[in-house]
């Protein structure tokens, strides 16, 4: 079943031509990767799914993107509830400089959850969701920037299940970190597709075959194949693409 | 030249620089400690000037200067941060807001006896403030006004945009995403400034002159509408209008106020130091 549905999707910034025509469609608990040389596009596109490209002035999108049905690009879309529903794990380990409890329980207390039962309990069920929660939970008060890259970049994801997302949007969630972290970092990933939707963009080919079940490459704002990744990876039907994963250039 | 003795030469003039720089205001800081400590008591801190002001205390204008400090951040403090809030997070970046902005950055320059004259004529006379504290804390206000602001702009932009990212991407809006990350990760900063602007409210004498101060009044102010007495101008009224002052008095009143404004400064330094050590990303 597909989660979100990308019809004649364009968007600019200025004179830049930043997307053009991508149609695809997303299906829901698969791990969806998006390749491509870097300015191809593929954090904007990622973008676009939790409308973030707002924050930039001069943004103009056409076309359809359709989230469980709703076009989320429609004006009259609430950003907050999509935002709760769609959520995003970023480049860089971003932890607040505040405690791991009240990483986690920012999302939450932002949607209006004030028990502290209940908020125990989330902080709870996050960390488990990330496998953290044996390593810190007596440490739940010790500020967030004592931890590790890894254990920082599993927090900034604990700290979005705690919002209950059904989609997670994964910026090269694991170019700040070294070989052995973003090995147990993907196997997490295998973990969470079981519950959640992911798009990961990565401009590591290698990472996108190992975990993803779709693939997309894009190169200059277009998507030129998009399809299930050993297909891609294999068999690519478009020259470009076999150009770009036998490292021809990229 | 021997480039070994160019250097020589040329660190030996910044040197020289430097304590041109230093000495004036170390033999200040000297010279009111020498004259001015021996006058130092707590019958001269806490109690009313006595004879003309020859004689006791200056406890009314002690008091006086914390009231018109006071008075002045409570109404300069909420205002500066909401306005600077409102410039660096909602208005757009148009020719406008960026004359705005310049604007507030020159008004910290403007002469302070200036402010005062506004004072009068606003608050004092048009509004029927009268002399009185809310006048000069009011007037002290704005003249601090564009310190908190240009300092709460600056400590508001320091505040990486990734946080503002996340609490967005959370689902956060944009308001509780000032509320809770961006205003309490900026909050350091924001001190910082009020403090440095409240040590320069503090000395001041020609912003208090016309709309507050008072030349002799040893009693304490009942109302906000009350006039009082205040540090800065007293020490004016003593070296200049009363004949026949021992000095160590004049002096002691200059160490007081020497002493309250550097406490505060020594204060922002400690606020901003404890905010580096915890800033880490």
């Amino acid at each position: 079943m597909a989660q979100i549905e990308v019809k004649k999707l364009n968007l600019s910034y200025g004179d830049f031509h930043a997307l053009i025509d991508i149609d695809l469609s997303i299906e829901t608990r698969m791990i969806t990767a998006m390749i491509g040389p870097s300015g191809c596009g593929k954090s904007t596109l990622l973008r676009v799914f939790n409308r973030m490209n707002d924050l930039i002035e001069g943004v103009n999108i056409t076309g359809q993107v359709l989230i469980e049905g709703n076009d989320i690009l429609n004006h009259k879309a609430d950003l907050i509830v999509l935002r709760k529903e769609v959520g995003m794990v970023f480049q860089r380990p971003n932890p607040f400089p505040l405690s791991i409890y009240d990483n986690i329980t920012f999302g939450p207390r932002v949607h209006g959850t004030k028990n502290k039962k209940i908020l125990d309990e989330i902080v709870r069920t996050s960390l488990e969701d990330v496998l953290l929660w044996d390593e810190l939970k007596d440490k739940l008060h010790r500020s967030a920037l004592r931890l590790s890259l890894e254990q920082q970049q599993r927090l900034c994801i604990a700290r979005l299940t705690a919002v209950k997302p059904k989609i997670l949007l994964m910026d090269e969630p694991c170019s700040a970190l070294d070989p052995v972290a973003t090995q147990n970092i993907e196997e997490l990933f295998n973990k969470l597709k079981n519950e959640y939707t992911i798009v990961i963009v990565t401009h590591n080919m290698q990472q996108a075959a190992r975990i993803s079940q779709r693939a997309g490459f894009m190169l200059l704002g277009e998507l030129v194949e998009f399809g299930d990744t050993r297909r891609i990876f294999t068999a690519p039907a478009d020259k470009r693409t076999e150009d770009y994963i036998t490292g021809r250039f990229g | 030249m021997n480039p070994r003795l160019t250097q020589r030469i040329a660190f030996a003039i910044l040197l020289i620089c430097t304590l041109i720089v230093i000495v004036p205001v170390l033999l200040i800081v000297a010279m009111i400690i020498k004259n001015g400590a021996g006058a130092i008591s707590w019958e001269f801190l806490t109690t009313m000037p006595r004879a003309g002001m020859k004689e006791g205390g200056i406890f009314p204008a002690i008091v006086g200067t914390l009231y018109l400090v006071f008075g002045a951040v409570l109404f300069a403090l909420p205002l500066g941060v909401f306005a600077s809030v409102y410039l660096t997070e909602y208005a757009r970046d148009n020719y406008f807001t960026r004359l705005v902005k310049l604007a507030i950055v020159n008004l910290a320059g403007v002469p302070s006896v200036i402010y005062g004259l506004f004072g009068l004529g606003l608050f004092v006379t048009f509004l029927h403030f009268g002399t009185s504290i809310i006048s000069g804390s009011l007037t002290l206000g704005i003249m601090i006004l564009p310190v908190i602001i240009t300092a709460s702009r600056e400590a508001l932009d320091s505040v990486p945009r990734s946080f503002r990212e996340v609490s967005l991407s959370l689902g956060g809006s944009k308001w509780q995403t000032i509320k809770r990350v961006v205003i309490p990760n900026a909050l350091p900063g924001i001190l910082t400034g009020t403090v440095l602007g409240v040590s320069r409210a503090a000395g001041e004498t020609a912003p208090i002159l016309f709309t507050v101060a008072a030349f002799y009044l040893p009693r304490l102010p009942n109302s906000p509408f009350d006039q009082v007495m205040a540090l800065p101008y007293h020490l004016y009224v003593l070296s200049t209008q009363v004949p026949n002052v021992k000095s160590s008095i004049t002096y002691g009143t200059a160490l007081v106020l020497i002493t309250i404004v550097l406490l505060m400064n020594l204060f922002a330094i400690i606020i901003r130091s404890r905010f580096r050590r915890r800033k880490r990303w």
